[in-house]
């Protein structure tokens, strides 16, 4: 059912969806129940509305690996930083990967000493260079999950058509499913249930969860972003872990069909193949990337400049992944609050400023002052 | 004596004969007034009464020069007007430089200097001494404007981001991110169903209102870049006090709303230059609200929050749905160059 979009956010209905949570949590009677939102966009609604601070004591949220820009490694910084110092190169980049810390150096700091980095809402910007500037070389810096991937895959594919040869893509495209996998399938993983992204899965459909659900007995909920349908998701797990079920329940279900979008998934298919990827804190994960298949190497940027993305320089003691995974809060990481904070990140958690660190960072702190006065009294 | 080329060259910063035409031809008949006439090196003017004074200098760089609901000379009249009315002053003089890039339209300077003199009009400042500069091609981007502006304290009122009190209300003159939101669709060519103009404009008079009218003011703001969220966390974190803000009653267009969620940013981040954030005790609010309500820049005010003895140096937002979450300080530009 499709609805205006103030219905989503009306008070009325989250009120009532807080207090059949607090009774659904109520009957998981022994534990704390942590439940895993997928996507960065998930974790910007729940900051955005506060859904946290309404939620039962028992239930805790967790912010999973579905930030695109928190979980590109250093070495692709690196290497996107390499080819920006080549004065005849253009570097065009989603605006938040700018500030993302490389193993030396970030974009920011490569713009501020000379290199052309230009900020884009759209790959269609750097279609649009390539014609204007025939003589220097666009490298555009193609991040992202399944949602933003197709337009990828159509700009490449337009970059051929139209014999644009100075415009070349560097892919660290990553899919979400294998990442899911690698979380669920660990040891020490404490998440009971997932939040499940609802514009990815309206590009790859259903089926993936139901292989999640089928082989780790982990709930998921597909959801959309709005309040009502982030607490109406929270709703539904916390019903499903209550009776003992698992199951892919699609709470977003105006935009989410089974079979996802066709036109979409053959565009990937035609620009893209699937292949090993490094996730900054979780490491490399097998089949999780897609890379620029041969028949566009003329557009892919580590094919026409011989670049290797590196692995780069992660903090061997950054915990990230554990912090991902569940298995540890932000405070137990050493370096959590001493090297690693919002404004000098060092993992994926802190990058975003509402990634799992950073999040916790900033109420941590808030907890200390709130109450306390100025003069001590 | 005409302006023989229609762009303008290196020779019409160069002190000479062509500078002389530039600035009589164009700035002067603009800005007409008994202190610039005599064109030296200072304006001489009347003494200024025994009042403080408010001094204060910014420097204009907007992309594109000209926007919806404005131009870059409107913004930069404004923004020095809005400064001095901050600090609870009558904005009397300003002063104009222009940083001028080779080759730049002479039409389009012609445009910018009636929209100061436009805007200065409406403000009731004179523009009393200037400079005109110009550079290579490429060492500017087409123009770049700075002024100063004096004016003069008649309120015994100590306005002051710090003068922030438990149980101020916090009060906003009208709609949240309309500068910025004009500014990035433009630049971005972004066509939106309808569009948003800049709430550009001069403050002076609302807040002359609002001085003339015995309200105790604690704190006026003009929240430009950084938007509402940076104004009111510098005013928590001066004032030592806590700020909630009620997510519910902030005034925001809903093509800006729908603009922000396409792009990604939050209203309370993006910037105005036509708006102001008060503060003062919650018994005068009221009287505040109404006033302001009455006047063309104040018609869509409200309260939006009020100020706290918890979460001290921090703002804090109630969410629609009765959640809570705070209002960082912003870490750099979410928007670069949009004044």
């Amino acid at each position: 059912m499709k609805g205006r979009i103030e219905d989503y956010r009306d008070p009325r209905l989250t009120d009532e969806l807080l207090r059949d949570i607090r009774e659904a949590a109520g009957r998981i009677s022994s534990r704390t129940v942590s439940l895993m939102e997928v996507c960065g966009t998930h974790t910007m609604a729940i900051a955005r509305y506060g859904i946290r601070s309404l939620l039962p004591d028992n239930l805790k949220l967790l912010s999973g690996p579905g930030c695109p820009v928190c979980v590109t490694p250093a070495g692709y910084v690196d290497a996107a930083v390499l080819l920006s110092r080549d004065p005849g190169v253009t570097v065009v980049t989603f605006g938040d990967l700018m500030r993302v810390p490389g193993s030396d150096s970030s974009l920011t700091s490569a713009k501020a000493s000379g290199a052309d980095i230009r900020v884009a809402y759209s790959p269609s910007y750097a279609i649009e260079l390539a014609r204007q500037h025939p003589h220097r070389k666009i490298v555009f810096l193609a991040i992202g999950f399944e949602t933003t991937a197709p337009s990828l895959a159509w700009s490449i594919l337009q970059a051929k058509e139209n014999g644009l040869e100075n415009l070349s893509f560097l892919s660290a495209c990553k899919l979400i499913p294998p990442a899911l996998h690698a979380l669920a399938s660990s040891e020490e993983v404490k998440i009971d249930g997932l939040i499940c992204p609802g514009h990815v899965s309206a590009i790859i459909g259903t089926s993936p969860y139901a292989e999640i659900v089928r082989r780790y007995r982990i709930p998921c909920a597909v959801s959309g972003f709005e309040p009502v349908d982030v607490l109406l998701s929270v709703l539904l797990l916390c019903r499903q872990i209550a009776g003992g079920e698992a199951r892919v329940d699609i709470e977003y279900s105006r935009s989410v069909r089974e079979e996802g979008n066709r036109k979409a998934l053959s565009l990937l298919q035609q620009a893209f193949e699937p292949a090993d990827s490094a996730w900054r804190g979780l490491g490399t994960i097998p089949v999780s990337g897609l890379k620029i298949r041969p028949a566009f190497s003329a557009h892919d940027a580590e094919a026409v400049f011989g670049v290797d993305v590196p692995l780069g320089k992660d903090n061997p003691a950054c915990r990230c992944g554990d912090v991902l995974r569940g298995v540890i809060s932000p405070p137990e990481c050493p370096l959590f609050r001493t090297r690693c904070s919002p404004l000098t990140p060092v993992g994926a958690c802190m990058v975003s400023s509402e990634g799992a660190c950073a999040a916790f960072y900033k109420y941590y702190q808030l907890e200390q002052k709130k109450g306390s006065r100025p003069h001590g009294d | 004596m005409a302006i023989e080329s229609d762009r303008i060259l290196i020779a019409h910063g160069g002190g000479g004969t062509a500078m002389q035409e530039l600035v009589r031809e164009i700035f002067v008949p603009a800005f007409n007034n008994q202190f610039l006439e005599p064109l030296q090196d200072s304006a001489v003017i009347e003494e200024l009464a025994e009042d403080r004074l408010a001094f204060t200098t910014d420097a204009y760089v907007v992309r594109p020069l000209f926007f919806p609901g404005g131009d870059i000379g409107r913004l930069a009249v404004s923004g020095t007007v809005n400064d001095l009315a901050m600090a609870g002053a009558r904005p009397l003089y300003i002063s104009l430089s222009v940083i001028i890039e080779e080759g730049f339209p002479v039409e389009q300077l012609r445009a910018i200097a009636h929209s100061i003199s436009a805007t200065a009009e409406e403000a009731r400042v004179k523009v009393v001494t200037g400079d005109t500069k110009v550079v290579e091609k490429g060492a500017a981007d087409g123009i770049f404007i700075s002024t100063a502006g004096i004016g003069v304290i008649e309120t015994d009122l100590e306005i002051c981001s710090d003068r922030a009190d438990d149980g101020d209300a916090v009060i906003v003159s009208g709609y949240l991110g309309d500068h910025g939101i004009a500014v990035m669709s433009k630049r971005e060519g972004m066509d939106f169903t309808s569009e948003v103009r800049s709430d550009v404009a001069p403050l002076a008079g609302l807040v002359q209102e609002i001085l003339d009218a015995d309200i105790e003011i604690h704190v006026l703001r003009d929240p430009t870049r950084g938007g509402a969220a940076a104004a009111l966390n510098e005013i928590a974190q001066s004032s030592e006090v806590g700020i909630r803000l009620h997510a519910a009653k902030i005034p925001v267009r809903p093509e800006v709303l729908s603009a922000c969620d396409i792009l990604g940013l939050d209203p309370l981040y993006v910037a105005n230059e036509g708006k102001l954030i008060a503060l003062c005790p919650l018994d005068h609010a009221r009287k505040l609200l109404a006033l302001m309500r009455k006047h063309p820049l104040g018609a869509n005010a409200a309260i939006i929050g009020e100020v706290t003895s918890e979460w001290l140096g921090h703002v804090i937002m109630e969410t629609e749905i009765g959640g809570t979450r705070i209002v960082e300080m912003p870490y750099g530009e979410q928007l670069p160059r949009i004044c």
